[in-house]
């Protein structure tokens, strides 16, 4: 508030309620300023002990700033458009963003977050797992720092299959004897219209060695391994395999299918194994894992990875401090701690020796070797397009055929990198 | 024809006299202005500019992503637009709602306010409950009725559709979003309607009465002309409300299944995809429909329509 012109009396009164009433709803904005320490606003989602995490980074910052943890929503789509919103509105109280690793070219491009360079971009490379750190670069710059990665594994039942299979061939084939035997068959994964659905296209094609967009992400190129991605994802689809609810599946819906021991095999994030181990602890000890099913046999799988990236607002009053605080708030300590409390995968390879991670993801060797060679997804600033048409055009994957389909992709894939068509 | 011309000269006729008006009186007018003149720049400032500059923008390519990008690309965002199937298939969406939860809402509305108008007991108990779903808020409202159709959760899901999900089909989603909408607006509907019939003379209806008209009688000759302007209002409200429908449609379906409004394509075209071109381009393209429903109400029902002389609010 200004206090240059001393209001008179009644004035005063009016503006302290007038104070009142703009810093209420905005209380962190408003409120700790007056000891001088720069607050440091971390926006991020919903993370149950990242509160823990922020204390520590404040008190590690000496009084040099504070940081204040500002909750997002917890839908993905729901963060986006506040994060945008604000962001368009050159909005300087936010300082650390967290974005989902597909957003972070989106805001590059938009020239809403600040490039890492220097001492700080060393220190967010270091140890960095290179996919994590690929989806936090645009035009080969460095724009955000990898917080946590995730990766999907493939779970199946032990005591129902010996070898898990190694390829999708050998996957439907798998499914198809234990449904001839009359045993529990299903693959349950995710097919409804949203993000998943490209998620399991984009590694099937990775898998094949195919391409969807071209290096520089400007060009619809679906070629041969994406045609081949689209047979894949098609057979999957009509082998009568797949739970009758794939189509409309996302995540939390898989993880209770399996849960309820209606499937043979799962493809899904690590987050179920705690969850399986606490739903249904008997069917817990009959669950293994192994990694992603292949194309090929000869070339191991391309796994789509996701997690979060801190970035810097370009609008932030503290650019320095926020810096410095991102490089906090992941550094190997506190990935540690997020991975084995809030089950988020870390984005330093190193922390993954830790013995803390053995109990808390015994799955860890299988996470890391699909880390170190993933897949990530196209990196370009219209992203969002480019996915929700995609998820339009491959739902439900029954419909698939491939050539035709490939040819619809190319063309309304190039439309939406420009930026000339209609989101549905 | 001969009624407008009356009517001219009777506004030349006070045209002329507007020249004799004394010294006083034109000061009078003058301050009157002038103390108008705040709230009209007011509106014109927080109606007019938003309006223009989404013309503007309409006639860009802006994406806020591609800030590099941004030219002045004449019509071809309507041409995108226009030539899109999303919009033609969330136009007919629209216009589907509008219709039919228009018309039933009429319906039912007649129906509670003749209720309303006619209760002698518990007047103002049975007045209240009716309004109670206008006075919960759209989105609350919306709330309970996407929980009440998720299978697992809802009880109407479980009751009605067991084995489905209602809100992920194309047919039973948009069937839940009329129903919501229904019940969310005959109140409305409703309120408007008691207004025309507090019109209709006491006196009028006991003539006809006298003159041996039977109910449906009165109420089709009599009721009916006289609430004509009442009913022109309620319809031209929610038909004009119903097109811009949003709220419902997010909380339901978020769009999905083919179940967007162009409103809800706006927003996704605007908010989430950040194209400002595009968006803008949808947001004048409703104004335009807006703007002729409104003209076509007001042509088609002449001067009963609000807006006409006659009826000058």
């Amino acid at each position: 508030m200004d206090t240059r012109s001393r209001p008179p009396r009644r004035g005063r009164v009016a503006a302290a309620v007038a104070a009142l009433a703009v810093c209420l709803p905005l209380a962190a904005a408003c409120g700790g300023e007056g000891d001088g320490v720069p607050v440091i606003n971390l926006y991020y989602a919903p993370e149950e002990n990242l509160q823990e995490v922020v204390d520590e980074c404040t008190a590690a910052a000496d009084g040099r700033y504070r940081i204040e943890y500002q909750l997002l929503p917890r839908g993905a789509d729901d963060q986006r458009v506040q994060l945008v919103r604000r962001l368009a509105a050159e909005d300087s109280q936010m300082d650390i963003l967290g974005l989902d690793v597909t957003w972070t070219q989106e805001f590059a491009s938009a020239e809403w977050i600040q490039e890492w360079t220097g001492e700080q971009q060393e220190q967010a490379e270091q140890g960095t797992l290179a996919g994590p750190l690929e989806s936090a670069r645009y035009q080969d710059r460095l724009y955000a720092a990898p917080k946590n990665t995730n990766v999907q594994l493939l779970w199946y039942r032990a005591d129902l299959v010996d070898q898990p299979p190694r390829t999708w061939d050998e996957l439907i084939e798998a499914a198809q004897r234990l449904r001839e035997q009359g045993e529990v068959y299903q693959i349950i994964t995710m097919g409804a219209q949203y993000e998943g659905l490209v998620v399991l296209y984009n590694t099937i094609t990775a898998s094949a060695g195919g391409q969807i967009l071209d290096e520089g992400g400007t060009e619809a190129v679906f070629d041969q391994g994406a045609v081949r991605a689209l047979e894949i994802l098609n057979r999957l689809a009509t082998s009568g395999v797949t739970s009758p609810s794939f189509s409309n599946a996302i995540e939390d819906d898989a993880r209770l299918e399996f849960q309820s021991g209606a499937g043979a095999f799962q493809l899904n994030w690590p987050f179920v194994y705690p969850a399986l181990q606490e739903g249904a602890p008997d069917l817990a000890e009959n669950v293994g894992w192994a990694r992603y099913p292949a194309v090929d046999a000869g070339s191991p799988s391309r796994v789509t990875i996701g997690g979060y990236n801190l970035a810097v607002s370009a609008y932030s009053r503290y650019p320095e401090q926020a810096f410095e605080a991102a490089l906090c708030l992941r550094n190997p300590e506190h990935q540690l701690f997020s991975a084995v409390n809030d089950g988020v995968p870390p984005t330093i390879e190193s922390v993954y020796d830790e013995p803390e991670m053995a109990e808390a993801y015994p799955m860890r060797e299988v996470i890391l070797a699909e880390l170190r060679d993933p897949a990530t997804r196209p990196g370009t600033p219209a992203y969002q397009n480019v996915s929700t048409v995609m998820s339009a055009i491959l739902s439900p994957p029954s419909d698939i055929d491939p050539e035709r389909t490939a040819q619809r992709l190319r063309d309304e894939v190039q439309d939406a990198l420009e930026s000339r068509g209609v989101l549905p | 024809m001969t009624v407008l011309n009356e009517r001219r000269q009777v506004s030349n006729g006070r045209r002329v006299e507007r020249g004799r008006l004394s010294e006083g009186r034109r000061a009078e007018r003058r301050l009157g202005w002038l103390l108008c003149a705040p709230a009209a720049v007011v509106m014109v400032a927080v109606t007019g500019y938003p309006i223009l500059y989404s013309v503007w923008l309409s006639l860009l390519r802006y994406d806020l992503r591609f800030p590099d990008e941004q030219e002045f690309i004449g019509l071809s965002n309507y041409g995108a637009v226009l030539g899109n199937e999303f919009w033609w298939n969330a136009f007919f969406v629209t216009l589907l709602i509008t219709v039919i939860s228009v018309a039933i809402e009429f319906g039912l509305g007649l129906g509670l306010a003749l209720v309303m108008h006619r209760t002698l007991v518990g007047r103002g108990l049975v007045r209240t409950s009716a309004l109670i779903p206008y006075g919960i808020v759209t989105v609350v409202a919306a709330f309970s009725w996407r929980y009440a159709w998720t299978p697992g959760t809802g009880y109407l899901a479980n009751l009605v559709t067991p084995e489905q999900a209602p809100l992920t089909e194309r047919a039973s989603a948009l069937g839940i979003i009329i129903l919501a909408e229904i019940w969310k607006t005959t109140p409305f509907m409703a309120l408007l309607l008691m207004a025309g019939l507090a019109l209709v003379p006491e006196d009028l209806l006991k003539a006809a009465a006298v003159d041996g008209a039977g109910a449906v009688a009165r109420f089709r000759k009599v009721m009916l002309p006289v609430m004509k302007p009442a009913i022109l209002v309620a319809l031209l409200f929610r038909t004009l409300d119903a097109y811009r429908i949003f709220d419902n449609i997010f909380v339901l379906t978020a769009g999905a299944n083919e179940t967007s409004s162009v409103s809800m394509l706006t927003y996704n075209n605007l908010i989430r995809g950040l194209n400002l071109g595009i968006g803008s381009t949808m947001s004048v393209l409703i104004f335009i429909t807006v703007a002729i429903i409104a003209f076509v109400f007001v042509k088609l029902f002449g001067t009963a329509a609000p807006g006409a002389d006659q009826e000058r609010r």
